[in-house]
């Protein structure tokens, strides 16, 4: 029931994505171009811009959303996030790399190395995290991935600095926007997005036996190590391709698996599948949003998330339970 | 780390006539920071030698003395020494502003361009540089040091419930730091290239071309601030027993805290607002100075000199490897920093196989 009422408001969504923006389309007229396009100026304006850029934010929100809802379930812990913990940072780094100093173009060749760089990042936050007594807490998780990402700030920034063409570009993507990307740009990495979420729906129903602790999880029949490696297979596809299409956005991750766990109560099963739903939803409408709110300019979706993530990152910390986790 | 045997506690005490001012000595801490002091003043003597017009340490010495030819002179007081006095200033800053965040966070990572108060300071001075249009070094120092403290006081002001909590503060900060940057990163895509490649520069951090006219302000600040962190050190060490301890030791511990993070905040900003966000410096440099000195308690001074040290050799480095690029230094302390994170990881994990 939720879940449908989650759907509708999704495609609510998806319509304004197709309505809104600098120039503004009636919903009525969105469904006619749509369907049979009619070569006029709001058709095309349907067809070549605002569907790839729509579809996209779909298939980014639903992996990023996915992807945080994994990391907190692989690591018992309420703040991870693929943009909070480094994972994107990583991928962005390799990203910058490859177009800087290889002179790779082209998203079927760099997003390789959003792999590469998003699988190393998570892994080397997850053991300076882990490194030590106590294990990963929340806050030294935090720390680590922070900490990592200022390092690979700092190695984007040398790229950058030394060529000024390589500047360009990545003061534009490395704020995390949807803008402009056409339909190749889709195509390209949905079949690795579509990957990366099948694999993390499997394994909904191990992350169930996990949450009870890792000898629990062996007792009831689940293989903590081949799921810890499968899940981090799918972050790193998720984040990875999510990266290399739209650059690194902040606190989607973060924040939607909290509000699936708050309507459905711990199941992953309907975790994920809430995610899926639900972090689209959050993406469109912030995409949306940073359309309206400067028209006819535009905020880049990765700042509106970021503005409207870190209140609701500010109250989880607040809250005690959480925090002491 | 290791627990180690009770002991005593080890040093001589210093006292003033009357006992009035006690001071506990180590010996090893302070030989060591002896031993830093050397190493700051020989570094910075060959970081004022070498360059486009090489001069002799023997000139260099000289003409700081007030000798040598005005040639020389012109060089050395015009161009080199202004650069190095501010690396110097700006590290060792950032070494005691660390030193004091990783003692409150109780953690080796909760330094202040984690905790996000950098990230303020950039978006000040990004503000001013590019929608002000303002690049004069004033605004944008202005502009770095409103934007550190308005973030700071942001931060505490979330954070604080029932007083301040170390993992609390770190998180906040880290979300705060976030939209900061978030924020930064869209004014650099509104700004025109010139600005936003200039902007950029900052951002990295930067000591192309300091003069005195930056080196006045932090040094007058640092006058003030640094004596103040030094007398606030013995509440530090009284917090790191934990709040209850300190309550028993007379120590104030909401205020004191509080204090102890409005004197990081100050250093930091001012730092910042000379040179830029420079990254790792506060995050190493205590962790260093700690383990060189094998010292118990947070090492603010061992820790500010080691700041000094690895701002002047990484500003060395970055001028001497790619003399042509004009590499800004926070690029060479960003690859320390990696370099750091991968030790930190190594030692971390020795620690924990032997026990």
């Amino acid at each position: 029931m939720g879940l449908a009422i989650a759907l509708a408001a999704l495609a609510l969504a998806v319509f304004l994505s197709l309505a809104l923006g600098a120039r503004s389309i009636p919903l009525a007229d969105v469904i006619g171009d749509l369907f049979h396009p009619d070569g006029s100026q709001d058709a095309t304006i349907v067809h070549e811009l605002r569907l790839p850029r729509t579809l996209l934010g779909l298939g980014v929100g639903a992996a990023l959303g996915l992807a945080g809802a994994l990391m907190q379930a692989l690591t018992r812990n309420p703040l991870a996030d693929p943009g909070l913990l480094g994972v994107n940072a990583g991928a962005a780094a390799a990203v910058v790399i490859a177009v800087g100093l290889f002179g790779i173009g082209g998203l079927t060749g760099y997003v390789w190395f959003a792999f590469a760089g998003a699988g190393a990042a998570a892994v080397v936050v997850y053991l300076l995290a882990a490194a030590g007594r106590g294990g990963a807490t929340p806050v030294r998780l935090a720390l680590a991935g922070t900490a990592v990402t200022a390092a690979l700030l700092a190695v984007t920034q040398a790229v950058t600095l030394l060529d000024r063409e390589a500047f360009e570009t990545w003061r534009f993507w490395w704020v995390g926007s949807l803008a402009g990307r056409d339909s190749e740009t889709l195509a390209q990495v949905a079949p690795f997005l579509i990957a990366g979420a099948l694999l993390a729906l499997a394994l909904a129903r191990p992350l169930n036996a996990l949450a009870l602790g890792d000898d629990a999880g062996r007792a009831l029949g689940a293989h903590v190590g081949r799921t810890r490696v499968l899940g981090g297979i799918a972050i790193t596809l998720l984040c990875g391709a999510a990266t290399a299409a739209a650059g690194p956005i902040a606190f989607i991750g973060l924040a939607i698996p909290h509000v699936a766990r708050a309507i459905v109560g711990p199941d992953q099963r309907w975790v994920l599948a809430y995610s899926l739903v639900l972090a689209p939803l959050l993406l469109l409408v912030a995409d949306v949003l940073g359309r309206l709110v400067v028209s006819p300019q535009e905020l880049q979706v990765g700042v509106v998330t970021a503005f409207v993530g870190a209140p609701l990152f500010i109250a989880l910390v607040r809250r005690r339970r959480i925090a002491q986790l | 780390m290791s627990v180690e045997a009770p002991r005593i506690l080890p040093g001589r005490v210093v006292r003033s006539p009357r006992g009035r001012v006690a001071l506990r000595v180590e010996r090893r801490p302070f030989v060591v920071g002896c031993l830093l002091v050397v190493l700051v003043v020989l570094l910075a003597i060959v970081g004022i030698a070498t360059g486009d017009y090489p001069l002799s340490p023997r000139e260099v010495v000289e003409t700081l003395l007030g000798g040598g030819d005005p040639s020389s002179a012109f060089i050395v007081e015009t161009l080199r020494l202004p650069r190095v006095v501010c690396a110097l200033l700006v590290g060792g800053a950032l070494g005691l502003a660390g030193a004091i965040f990783q003692s409150i966070t109780r953690n080796p990572l909760g330094s202040p361009e984690i905790v996000g108060f950098t990230w303020g300071s950039a978006a000040g001075a990004v503000l001013v540089i590019t929608v002000i249009g303002s690049s004069t070094g004033a605004a944008v120092s202005g502009g770095a040091v409103l934007g550190g403290v308005l973030s700071a006081v942001l931060v505490v002001g979330l954070a604080w419930r029932h007083g301040i909590q170390g993992y609390r503060l770190v998180l906040v900060g880290i979300g705060i730091g976030l939209v900061t940057r978030a924020f930064t990163e869209y004014l650099l895509t509104r700004a025109r290239v010139e600005d936003a490649a200039q902007a950029a520069v900052w951002i990295a951090g930067s000591l192309n071309g300091r003069g005195w006219e930056q080196v006045r302000p932090l040094a007058l600040a640092l006058v003030v601030l640094v004596p103040l962190a030094l007398t606030l050190g013995r509440t530090l060490r009284a917090l790191e027993l934990g709040d209850d301890a300190a309550r028993a030791l007379g120590a104030r511990v909401d205020s004191g805290r509080l204090a102890l993070i409005g004197v990081a905040v100050a250093l930091t900003a001012v730092a910042t607002a000379a040179a830029g966000p420079i990254a790792f410096v506060a995050l190493a440099a205590p962790q260093v100075a700690r383990r060189i000195t094998r010292g118990s308690g947070p090492g603010l001074l061992p820790s500010l000199l080691m700041g000094a040290l690895l701002l002047e050799a990484s500003d060395c480095a970055a001028q001497r490897v790619w003399p042509a690029q004009q590499l800004p230094v926070g690029i060479v302390t960003g690859a320390i920093g990696g370099i750091y994170l991968a030790w930190l990881l190594a030692s971390e994990w020795r620690g924990r196989r032997s026990g």
